[in-house]
């Protein structure tokens, strides 16, 4: 292995190493501060940048895999109970159905009840008045519907809480925008790895006793660069489409072999509408398209036919990392939804553990695999806590809750609070909390990494007048002291118009024009969108002089 | 019971209150054509205030419009602006410009170079012509005076130090204030509209030049966001500057923005006279199409009203004024179902890259016209001889990307009036 130590590079000491911002990554890190080991998680980019920030936050009942994979199934029921008791702030426990439709395979649904029996979810059959009155907006073509434990959950705040807690109990601390070159290894250690902030391009060595490799999609690249050749993956893309309001009560199923659109999931005060399934080489550069909404779309109606006059504000993709294993070769929908932990020992490494594959719902105990593995290796004793500890809310972590920062607000009564984003009610203060203290604030925070920590952007104008709004509030509070601020502000809007591209049609047209108007005449960011740097933005641009 | 729809009859139907349809009254008014205009709130209140003829073309910027518009017809014959002469396009922005100076509200002289007009984020725009409130901005800036930018508490999305930050390289004298407004202090937030009607009250201006005064120090320019009045803009701004003694400019501000709020209401409230019925607010139900013109329905408190014209000009705007709608299939016009020229298939109707500069093909979308701007129908023949369209409705520009929405709305509007004069009894 080649050696990575270029002169004057920066040394950064920690006992563990977790690569990866994602469910999995910070709950490995609060797992190993609940038993006082201290740790340094790093990004390529920021938290929940993969699968965690771009799934439907369902917390599946296990329902979904009763028919197909009854250890996952089981898996999912025993995890969901434990995370409804922990992780309470970040649960909307609004319950879930699965209705087939006519045209539905009878004797895939008919079988259902018995399954659900079989991994102990607890399942009852409604009729289609009694599942119509709970879910007005069902089709009248129902054949069959039984209610499940299913819920949602809020990814982002769960990881931001994860972080905060380890934070608060440990001198743990998570590094956005760091990315992995390579590994120092001596005599089946690795003494050190290599990273680059991307943002500075400073090239650091984080030396540590253990590293974990919790990056998901990235597991298998980034197990190569240790050597490790056995974490093998298959990329499957996933695009959801969200709806700007909530369509149902509850997590609405299709009871049918998993397809497009066959999953309604509400997201305090929207929908999610999910989920394709497309096996792909490169999980990087991926972008929902207009065919994937619409199919999504043309599923989805069938079960829930109002969905043809919902407003949708936005798609986004995703890619599940997935297990590959001899006999799943390429069908995405059929490999394994269950994790792997890779201990590494056999490519003779001591230190270095991976975890990949699995779920949302079974983050938790994956964190908790990984945490009995690395403590054994410190030498630690301490057992697994999180399943029994609650995780602790705080300011800086509650705001990507839709509707939270409304309430929070009128309860308050503080009209000189302004509001900075009027779709989703942010005001300047909880702006100011995730710039002081949320879990990867820094100096010049970009626009993207504040909308990650609450709900900037996300509303029916997808941030059109909020990002201009919060740009001017932050060059006020000295946080953007150059014309760098400007290219923050036109990077979130470049960023934001990749999930609304595919569903721009009705009043979103509209709201685009005017999105384009402020963005372009009014604030002028496309006359410096060829402009990659700082030294290159120039206010008075007149390229070409006649 | 049956209604009995009140008739109006009238020579020219104008529809719509946008730009275009407000160049094209004031043309018709101009040409003492008998005409009514009808047309609910447009995009008009979104715009900055200048007026645009034709800053840019793909990544290019014109410093010279008017050879703008020579490179523009050979790159885009199909330009509206690359179908009327030099000479019409100049008539037209003057013949304007003449009309709102009178009516109230001063804009300067269109001439023959793009001005560098300022914008709240300290970019500068390639712009024809600019109200006289805005102008000193603009002298300002090129001669590097001792300028203070001033911004109010409580009023969003106007910040004088981002305008300062972002152009302090270019302007090292610059420097930024924030004062409460005087009377709105309470911190809450405040809005450019309550602000601009306060100031047209002159103890209020007293007040505010009170509370600015202390802070001039060497400043030469005073920049404020755009606030100094709806109705009588050029007087609040005098005002003003008389007792600051300095001079004044305005910044434009995040919409609904003052500038297009007192060009809707200058309409609004000069227009109307014997000759000229202006119904605003309104919008056209359902129109049919004759031989000797066209009968136009629309419901008012009163009950329902039928307008008999002569000619009629569609100038109804894209898909924030309702003239368009995207279907998640498809792209049509509202009102006549008049053929729209678009992309093939929604997947080309955006560029993958939001700031790529070709412009995102979706807004080049719009009605094709004849040279007499009829608009056309699925045959490539005029719809009605006595139907006509304009403004940013017309397809083959990009009035956002190309800076050319004033310049396209007023010069269409000129012609389709021009045009529609001709067939009128």
């Amino acid at each position: 292995m080649q050696k990575h130590n270029p002169a004057g590079t920066r040394t950064i000491k920690t006992q563990v190493l977790i690569i990866g911002g994602g469910v999995t990554g910070t709950g490995v890190m609060r797992d190993l501060a609940l038993r006082n080991i201290t740790t340094i998680l790093i990004d390529r980019k920021d938290l929940n940048a993969g699968a965690s920030g771009s799934n439907h936050g369902l917390l599946h009942s296990g329902g979904r895999y009763v028919a197909q994979d009854l250890a996952t199934a089981i898996e999912c029921r025993e995890e969901g109970e434990i995370l409804k008791r922990v992780a309470a702030n970040c649960i909307d426990d609004c319950g879930g159905m699965f209705v087939a439709v006519e045209g539905d395979d009878e004797e895939f649904a008919g079988g259902f009840a018995d399954h659900c029996k079989a991994a102990g979810i607890r399942c009852e059959p409604l009729s289609v008045t009694q599942a119509r009155i709970r879910e007005p907006s069902l089709t009248e073509k129902i054949i069959a519907a039984f209610t499940v434990p299913d819920a949602t959950i809020d990814p982002f705040r769960l990881t931001l809480e994860n972080v905060s807690h380890a934070q608060q109990l440990t001198d743990s601390s998570y590094l956005p925008h760091m990315e992995v070159k390579g590994f120092d290894i001596v005599d089946g250690e690795i003494i050190a790895t290599l990273v680059k902030d991307n943002r500075s391009g400073e090239l650091l060595r984080i030396e540590s006793e253990q590293v974990i490799n919790a990056s998901g999609t990235w597991a298998m690249k980034i197990a190569r660069l240790a050597g490790c050749n056995e974490v093998n993956l298959l990329y499957s893309k996933g695009t959801l489409i969200i709806s700007n309001s909530r369509m149902s009560k509850g997590v609405i199923n299709r009871l049918r072999l998993p397809g497009d659109g066959d999953i309604l999931v509400p997201g305090g005060t929207v929908s999610l509408l999910g989920t394709t399934s497309a096996t792909i080489d490169d999980p990087d550069a991926i972008s929902p398209t207009v065919d994937e909404v619409d199919r999504i779309l043309a599923q989805g109606l069938t079960m829930v036919p109002s969905l043809a006059d919902a407003r949708l504000i936005r798609a986004f993709a995703g890619v599940r990392p997935l297990l590959m294993t001899s006999d799943n070769t390429g069908d995405g929908r059929k490999a394994s939804r269950g994790f792997a932990l890779f201990d590494h020992e056999k490519q003779n490494l001591r230190n270095f553990t991976t975890i990949t594959g699995g779920k949302l719902t079974t983050y938790r105990l994956m964190a908790e695999r990984v945490g009995d593995l690395v403590a054994k290796r410190l030498g630690s004793s301490a057992p697994c806590k999180t399943a029994t500890e609650p995780l602790p809310s705080g300011p800086s972590v509650c705001w990507t809750e839709p509707g939270f920062s409304a309430r929070d607000w009128y309860a308050r009564q503080d009209p000189t609070d302004r509001i900075l984003c009027e779709c989703e009610m942010v005001p300047e203060s909880s702006i100011d909390n995730i710039l002081k203290e949320a879990p990867g604030c820094e100096a010049q925070m970009s626009l993207k990494a504040i909308s990650l920590r609450s709900r900037v952007g996300k509303g029916s104008c997808q941030g059109a007048f909020c990002s201009i709004r919060v740009t001017s509030h932050l060059y006020d509070k000295g946080v953007y002291n150059s014309q760098y601020g400007l290219i923050h502000l036109r990077d979130f809007v470049k960023e934001r118009f990749k999930g609304v591209r595919p569903v721009l049609w009705g009043p979103q047209v509209a709201q685009m024009e005017l999105a384009e108007a402020l963005h372009c005449d009014l604030m002028g960011l496309d006359q410096q969108a060829t402009c990659m740097t700082k030294s290159e933005f120039d206010p008075n641009r007149v390229k070409e002089d006649l | 019971m049956i209604r009995e729809a009140r008739p109006i009859k009238t020579q020219l139907a104008i529809i719509g209150t946008g730009l275009g349809g407000l160049a094209a009254g004031i043309f018709a008014k101009d040409m003492g054509i008998n005409t009514a205009q009808i047309g609910h709130t447009g995009a008009i209140t979104f715009t900055t205030g200048y007026f645009d003829l034709l800053g840019s073309l793909m990544d290019k910027q014109f410093a010279d419009p008017w050879k703008g518009l020579a490179v523009l017809k050979k790159q885009l014959p199909k330009h509206p602006l690359a179908n009327i002469s030099q000479d019409d396009i100049h008539k037209a922005l003057n013949l304007f410009n003449k009309n709102i100076n009178k009516m109230g509200i001063g804009y300067c002289e269109p001439g023959n170079s793009n001005i560098q007009a300022l914008l709240p984020s300290g970019v500068c725009k390639p712009t024809i012509s600019v109200p006289l409130t805005m102008l000193a901005g603009v002298k300002a800036k090129e001669s590097q005076a001792p300028t203070l930018i001033i911004d109010f508490k409580g009023l969003q999305g106007f910040s004088a130090i981002e305008f300062v930050t972002n152009l302090k390289s270019l302007w090292p004298s610059l420097k930024a204030e924030r004062l409460p407004f005087p009377n709105m202090d309470s911190g809450q937030q405040i809005f450019a509209e309550v602000m601009a009607q306060a100031l047209e009250v002159p103890n209020n201006r007293q007040r505010l030049a009170d509370v600015i005064k202390p802070l001039l120090g060497n400043a030469e320019y005073l920049g404020l966001p755009a606030i100094l009045g709806i109705h009588k803009p050029d007087l609040v701004h005098g005002h003003m500057e008389e007792l600051l003694g300095i001079k004044v400019f305005e910044i434009p501000t995040m919409p609904p923005s003052v500038p297009g709020m007192r060009l809707r209401e200058l309409f609004e409230q000069m227009f109307a006279d014997n000759s000229f019925i202006l119904i605003p607010q309104h919008k056209v139900e359902k129109i049919e199409l004759n031989n000797d013109g066209a009968k136009l329905c629309f419901t008012d408190p009163f009950g329902d009203v039928e307008i008999s014209s002569q000619a009629t000009i569609l100038a109804t705007g894209r898909f924030l004024s309702g003239g368009l709608k995207a279907e998640q299939h498809g792209i049509f016009e509202t009102l006549l179902n008049i053929p729209v020229t678009q992309p093939d298939g929604r997947d080309n109707w955006y560029q993958e890259k939001y700031f790529d500069p070709r412009g995102h093909k979706i807004n080049q979308a719009g009605v094709e016209v004849d040279i007499n701007f009829r608009p056309l129908n699925a045959k490539g023949e005029p719809i009605n001889h006595r139907l006509f369209a304009a403004g940013t409705i017309l397809a083959h520009q990009d009035w956002v990307r190309q800076r050319c929405g004033a310049g396209v709305s007023i010069s269409t509007a000129y012609q389709a009036v021009k045009c529609a004069a001709n067939i009128l009894i």
